[in-house]
């Protein structure tokens, strides 16, 4: 049985159905991938794990640890252990990165905080006092927001894009801060469209118009990444009254 | 200092500078309680006259030509007891290619009746450079009213930078109004960090005037308004010479049933001149609270968090 499961869930914005009967499971202290294509339903599936407000309402289930979640509000869940590092974080005026990390952090001590920031490479002499705010870089601001993430010593972390606008250096820290999340017991849901973030999890789904079209090994789902949609394209085939 | 008065430690006891910090013989201070100046230590380069009035003091504070002060001036103007007025009148004087910047805590935390009103006229001479720090420390009750008001000439190539921070303690009334002419090349600053709750009331009126060639100029507001506190915030900035740049920046958090408006004029009547602004009123931006909730602050937190940067 998996800590998180989501089950026939289904959502519709802006009179489009987005999820549809998506239904998976996550497994206690596994990371897990899932991958599709632009479009598909990946981060609206984070947020309504999330519970984040444009996204309430969805049908079906989903259930955390045995329990319900879907009535519950964003920092309840975040509370439970759940949280999301979004795909383009928001950034905030005049807010430092060591008040920002405090706020989600375990242990709120100085040594703590120096201590996230290291993990994903930026040197807190340099960072620590400066705001989370435009003037950070768009991978310097996902950089931190990893950091924030590591020091929450969350139970479920979905990561949207980790890998979006960092460089070839800093992606090796960041394959490694995914790592450590396991180590720490986390379970990790990465949302990629990137065959090396791919690689870093233990089960792959592949994600197509808000639902699980397919999902098993790294190596079974990396083939979407040779023969783009091919999975979605048959199975619509098939779905379709005239087909084989 | 006369007997029976307020101590400089009395007075910055209710800051949160330490007296001792200001006992290096290379750091000047002024302290003015009601209508007494009850210290004072200047350092070479820096000239200050004080005149006591019936209810304040009439200031002439000037550095002159060519001194550098390296160490910030701490100034600090308080009233202690719950009632009365405090009438501070500045003249201030950066001579040409002078430097200094000035550290001012206003400090009132007994206030039940409370008038502070501040006339300051500021000329910032050639090249010249003057930063000017006005923190206020105010108590619980909210009975304050402050009028602070001031009329500024930068001339050729001076600078002049001023904050006016208002975030510990009750506003009260405020009724900020300072007005900044800018001659060629000069550079002007004017910011306002305002926390309102309560009933508190809050005006600000900045202005500034682009004048001469190349005068650059950015009024910034960062207010929040919580329960059923007002703010109105009227920034003008208008540019007559060429090359002239500015830009006005107001942004305003709203809680509660708190109101704020912002009214803000940029007049350009020279085609080479340019000035941009940039408004942004409302509650608290839901991605910003949405991300911090996410990491388990409850939404009051959240907010309280995102004010605080947003004011810091
Ligand atoms: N609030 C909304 N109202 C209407 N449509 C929405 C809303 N949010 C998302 N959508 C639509 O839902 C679909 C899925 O969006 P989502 O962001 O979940 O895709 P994604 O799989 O994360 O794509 P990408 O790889 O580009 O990040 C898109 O067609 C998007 O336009
Ligand atoms: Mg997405």
């Amino acid at each position: 049985m998996g800590l998180l499961e989501v089950k026939k869930l289904s959502l519709t914005l802006g009179g489009k159905k987005i999820l549809n009967d998506c239904t998976v499971d996550f497994w206690e202290g596994h990371v897990h991938a899932i991958v599709g294509p632009n479009g598909a339903g990946k981060s609206t599936l984070a947020y309504t794990i999330m519970g984040l407000s444009g996204y309430r309402g969805a049908t079906g289930d989903i259930v955390y640890d045995g329990k319900s979640i879907l009535g519950l509000g964003i920092d309840e869940r975040a509370r439970m252990g759940i949280t999301l590092g979004w795909q383009e974080p928001a950034r905030f005026e005049g807010l430092t990165i060591k008040n920002f990390i405090r706020a989600a952090a375990k242990d709120k001590t100085i040594a703590s905080i120096k201590d996230a920031l290291e993990k994903v490479a930026l040197n807190p002499d340099e960072y620590l006092t400066r705001a989370v705010d435009k003037t950070l870089s768009g991978g310097e601001r996902k950089r931190v927001e990893l950091a924030s993430l590591l020091a929450m010593r969350p139970r479920i972390v979905l990561l949207d894009e980790p890998d979006s606008g960092i460089d070839v250096e800093a992606l090796e820290k960041i394959f490694e801060a995914i790592h450590l999340l396991k180590s720490y017991g986390a379970t990790v849901i990465l949302i990629t469209h990137s065959i090396a973030v791919l690689k870093q999890a233990e089960h792959a789904f592949l994600m197509c118009r808000g639902e699980i079209f397919d999902k098993g090994s790294v190596d079974k789902i990396s083939g979407y990444f040779e023969n783009k949609c091919i999975p979605c394209e048959r199975t619509a085939i098939s779905s379709s009254p005239e087909g084989n | 200092m006369k007997a029976g008065q307020v101590t400089p430690k009395e007075l910055y006891d209710t800051t949160e500078l330490e007296y001792e910090a200001l006992n290096n013989p290379d750091v000047a201070h002024i302290e003015v309680h009601h209508n007494t100046v009850v210290g004072a230590h200047l350092v070479p380069g820096l000239d200050v006259t004080a005149n006591e009035t019936e209810n304040g003091v009439a200031i002439v504070f000037r550095v002159t030509e060519n001194s550098v002060i390296e160490k910030p001036v701490h100034m600090c103007f308080g009233m202690l007891p719950e009632k009365g007025v405090q009438e501070i009148q500045m003249n201030v004087i950066i001579e040409k290619n002078a430097r200094v910047s000035v550290l001012a805590h206003c400090t009132f935390p007994n206030a039940v009746e409370v008038l502070h009103t501040m006339d300051a006229r500021i000329t910032v001479g050639e090249n010249a450079d003057y930063a000017y720090f006005e923190r206020h420390i105010h108590g619980k009750t909210g009975g304050v009213t402050v009028v602070p008001k001031a009329k500024v000439t930068l001339e050729k190539g001076a600078r002049f930078k001023t904050e006016f921070e208002l975030i510990r303690g009750r506003v009260g009334s405020i009724d900020i109004d300072y007005e900044t002419t800018c001659k060629e090349w000069s550079v002007m600053e004017m910011n306002a960090r305002i926390s309102g709750t309560h009933n508190d009331a809050i005006q600000i009126r900045e202005t500034g005037h682009l004048v001469g060639e190349g005068a650059r100029g950015v009024l910034t507001s960062r207010i929040a308004v919580r329960d059923s506190a007002r703010a109105e915030v009227h920034n003008k900035l208008t540019a007559t010479a060429p090359f002239a740049r500015g830009h006005v920046d107001c942004k305003e958090i709203v809680q509660d049933n708190g109101v704020a408006t912002a009214i803000p004029i940029v007049e350009v009547r020279n085609p080479k001149a340019h000035i941009t602004h940039e408004a942004a009123i409302g509650s608290v931006d839901t991605r910003q609270m949405e991300t911090l909730m996410s990491r388990g602050l409850t939404e009051d937190d959240a907010v309280e968090l995102i004010i605080q940067g947003l004011l810091s």
